[in-house]
């Protein structure tokens, strides 16, 4: 689990992120969305207990990140920006030598290493040079020393940056294992569809602020407003004195199509198609017209860029 | 703690590993340690023949050894590299951040990299003077005494640590290999001089003081170590990324120390400097201590040495002794009459070197300086007993009239000094190695300033106008 209030860091007089509140609960991802620059690998760096917070505080698989800063990096598997992997060490070596440091015996480092190389492809290579790694074998040799030692918590930072979309796949597979296995997840990524795809939560910062937190759904109906969904006809059909149900209201028509904007889709919907088979109306399909999450973002960065104050911690 | 220091050895092996794979380092260290000594061999077979066409046979005698000292000095500053580059090079190479993120203690990533950092320099060292010790065995040069290795031996092993110590606290602190590389200068030019000083020694022949020279290292290099791991932070190893010199930041910092809550002057006195007062009773008392046994030291080594050399001396060495004591002091341009301006101006030079020794060597050369001036009125008054005077008038005459103000001002510098080098080598959390430094200089220019300056200029008049006439009246 991850817990932080106030969470703050100030580098001389620049505040790279200042006053972050999250939670994060075990079997829950939380995507961190944001420009480079924005504080997430500061963030990040906190959680790690690699940087002492400035203000506020951050508790990581139950231990204080100031003060229990030992326990934290034991129970975090870290995933950082830049691989840090050693080249001149093969990569059955470079996991062994991992699996020392966060002590795991023998047998454990051998079947760990054994697993997590078969499992992302590496094990022809594992008696190789790192230095003679393709960026995405690097990437998943980086991923794999994060997942080495098991642990509760991961902080994974483009944890598919440089991979081929087989690879990337997999490691999206890995992920939603893990998280399903009840692992506390932090992804810190730009790929939007990716974050849409595994996150439960996300969270938007900006100059080392929080400006929105929420649920992919919460997200789209702060910044997107209500959600609207469409009525597709085989056949040019009319609406002929159908009722539309209270909080639904008709935003466009046309002959094969009509859309609704729904406030309240749970309660609204089935009784959208109840009244529309009512009408006999020759219905193909009734779906939400599509909204990404990168929809989201884009229209939160270019608010906040415009000066919307009232974005930030909305 | 077996697990503990099993991890000291993991991370030191890595490195090692990487090291033995990496021909852009290992062929040069192999390359420059070996040839090394079959030249030095040649060189000391030559130089030999010369020394004894001349009958000079003790510097012939001495030349192996000498040529031993230099042999295991050399291979440790090639790879000096390894420990310069040991935190910064995986910092620009990026993988540190993993080890970092590890649950390592500060103190095994540490002594880890310490660790590699004296291994391959000392196995150089030793491949070095081995190699060379065997093509002296196969030739008729003297070959030192088994007691002899085991000083040079322990000398090489001295200087390695030193200087590695020395290198991983740079590594430490560097934000780039560049930066990291240049400051090596100051780890090899001092040592450099410091092996001249061992070199004359060795030639001179008292061992007992080499001995002391190990000793002195072995101690500076455990300083270095504490101030290493004092300062380790894993922030800023990360957190910063450029070695812009930030003008602003350092005056400010230090103004904001030196000023401290004060808002005037008087404020300044009452609360700033008293505060750096309260802080120095323990150095004082330490101070206090060393003074009285430099004082007594240096008037027993006057009263029992001087009536053994002086019967040896001839009147010519009498006047160069006279003459090498006015010049040194400048007392040949000033006439007879020292002026309070000059009095001042020596006194205050006096502190500097107190600051200047004690910023380099963790206060030790600072106390020496200290303990130089104390040793000099001791042994001052203990030639005036010889000549027949009673110490006790002479130095309340002489020496008390301005020494009340003098003697303070010179133990405040001196203890000032002593604390600076205790707080270096004492964890400061929160705080960057730099920001420790302004603050230690702001009190000790609080010290300077508000308290030693007034109190110099006060003695200096008083030696130059009370003193004299006080001491020409019990004189005569």
């Amino acid at each position: 689990m991850i817990e932080t209030q106030d969470l703050s860091k100030q580098f001389n007089d620049f505040w790279a992120v200042e006053g972050v509140t999250l939670s994060v609960k075990p079997g829950q991802i939380l995507a961190l969305l944001g420009q480079n620059g924005a504080g997430k690998t500061t963030t990040v760096r906190m959680l790690t207990a690699l940087l002492s917070p400035t203000r506020g505080w951050a508790r990581v698989a139950g231990y204080d990140v100031s003060r229990q800063g030992g326990k934290v990096r034991a129970a975090v598997g870290v995933l950082t920006e830049q691989h840090g992997l050693y080249m001149r060490m093969t990569g059955v070596e470079y996991l062994d030598f991992f699996g020392k440091v966060y002590r795991l015996d023998a047998d454990g480092r051998k079947s760990r290493s054994d697993y997590l190389l078969d499992y992302f492809g590496l094990a022809q290579a594992s008696s190789h040079r790192i230095g003679e790694y393709s960026k995405g074998m690097r990437q998943k040799l980086a991923l794999a020393r994060a997942l080495m030692h098991e642990p509760p918590v991961l902080l994974l930072d483009e944890p598919t940056s440089a991979m081929d979309p087989e690879s990337a796949r997999l490691v999206r597979d890995e992920i939603a294992r893990l998280k399903s296995s009840q692992r506390t997840i932090v992804i810190c990524t730009h790929n939007l569809a990716e974050a849409e795809t595994l996150a439960d939560i996300i969270a938007i910062i900006y100059k080392g602020r929080i400006l929105m937190t929420g649920t992919l759904d919460e997200l789209k109906q702060k910044v997107l407003g209500t959600p609207e969904y469409e009525a597709l006809f085989s056949s040019p059909w009319k609406l002929n004195g159908m009722k539309v149900p209270d909080g639904a209201t008709l935003i466009d028509r046309s002959d094969f199509r009509l859309r609704f904007r729904i406030e309240n889709p749970r309660e609204i919907n089935p009784l959208m198609l109840r009244e529309l088979a009512a009408m006999n109306a020759p219905l193909v399909a009734f779906q939400e017209v599509p909204r990404s999450l990168e929809q989201v973002y884009l229209k939160v960065m270019a608010e906040v860029q415009a000066s919307r104050p009232e974005m930030i911690h909305a | 703690m077996r697990d503990d220091l099993r991890v000291i050895w993991l991370i030191a092996s890595r490195e090692l590993r990487d090291q033995f794979r990496d021909w852009r380092i290992l062929s040069p260290l192999l390359i420059l340690t070996l040839a090394f000594p079959v030249l030095m061999n040649e060189v000391a077979h030559q130089a030999v023949a010369f020394f004894a066409k001349y009958g000079t046979n003790l510097i012939a005698d001495r030349l192996v050894p000498f040529s031993v000292l230099i042999i295991g000095f050399f291979p440790i500053t090639i790879s000096l590299v390894v420990a310069l580059e040991s935190f910064v090079g995986e910092k620009e190479r990026g993988t540190i951040e993993p080890l970092l993120s590890a649950p390592l203690e500060n103190w095994q990533l540490y002594f880890g990299k310490l660790l590699v950092g004296i291994l391959t320099p000392l196995a150089a060292s030793f491949l070095s003077i081995g190699l060379y010790m065997f093509m002296v065995s196969h030739q008729r040069l003297h070959m030192p005494s088994f007691y002899t290795m085991i000083m040079l031996m322990t000398l090489t092993i001295a200087h390695a640590i030193l200087m590695v110590s020395a290198a991983i606290v740079i590594s430490a602190q560097s934000t780039s290999v560049r930066a990291a590389n240049l400051l090596a200068s100051f780890i090899v030019i001092p040592v450099a001089v410091l092996m001249q000083g061992e070199s004359v020694l060795m030639f001179w022949g008292t061992d007992q003081v080499l001995w002391l020279a190990v000793a002195a290292v072995i101690v500076m290099s455990g300083l270095l170590v504490r101030l290493g791991i004092s300062h380790f932070e894993r922030e800023y190893l990360l957190g910063r990324e450029f070695d812009s010199l930030n003008w602003r930041w350092i005056l400010r910092t230090f103004w904001v120390s030196f000023r401290g809550e004060a808002k005037s002057p008087f404020g300044w006195y009452r609360l700033e400097v008293r505060k750096v007062m309260r802080r120095l009773a323990v150095p004082m008392l330490i101070i206090l201590t060393l003074a009285v046994m430099g004082y007594f030291a240096s008037y027993d080594w006057a009263m029992v040495n001087i009536p053994r050399l002086l019967p040896n001396a001839s009147t010519q060495d009498m006047k160069e002794l006279v003459n090498g004591a006015r010049n040194s002091t400048g007392l040949a341009q000033t006439g007879q009459h020292l002026s309070a301006a000059f009095i001042f101006g020596n006194n205050v030079r006096a502190t500097f070197l107190i600051l200047l020794g004690g910023a380099v060597s963790f206060s030790v050369l600072g106390l020496i300086v200290y303990l130089v001036n104390v040793g000099l009125i001791g042994a001052v008054l203990g030639i005036f007993k010889l000549l027949g005077y009673s110490p006790a008038v002479l130095f309340a005459a002489g020496l008390l009239p301005h020494g009340i103000f003098e003697i303070p001002a010179l133990m405040l510098s001196s203890a000032i000094v002593l604390q600076i080098g205790a707080a270096l080598v004492t964890p400061q959390t929160g705080k960057s190695m730099g920001q420790v430094v302004l603050e230690l200089l702001a009190d000790w220019a609080k010290i300077f300033l508000g308290v030693v300056i007034p109190l110099l200029a006060v003695a200096a008049v008083i030696e130059a106008y009370v003193t004299p006439s006080i001491l020409l009246s019990v004189m005569k």
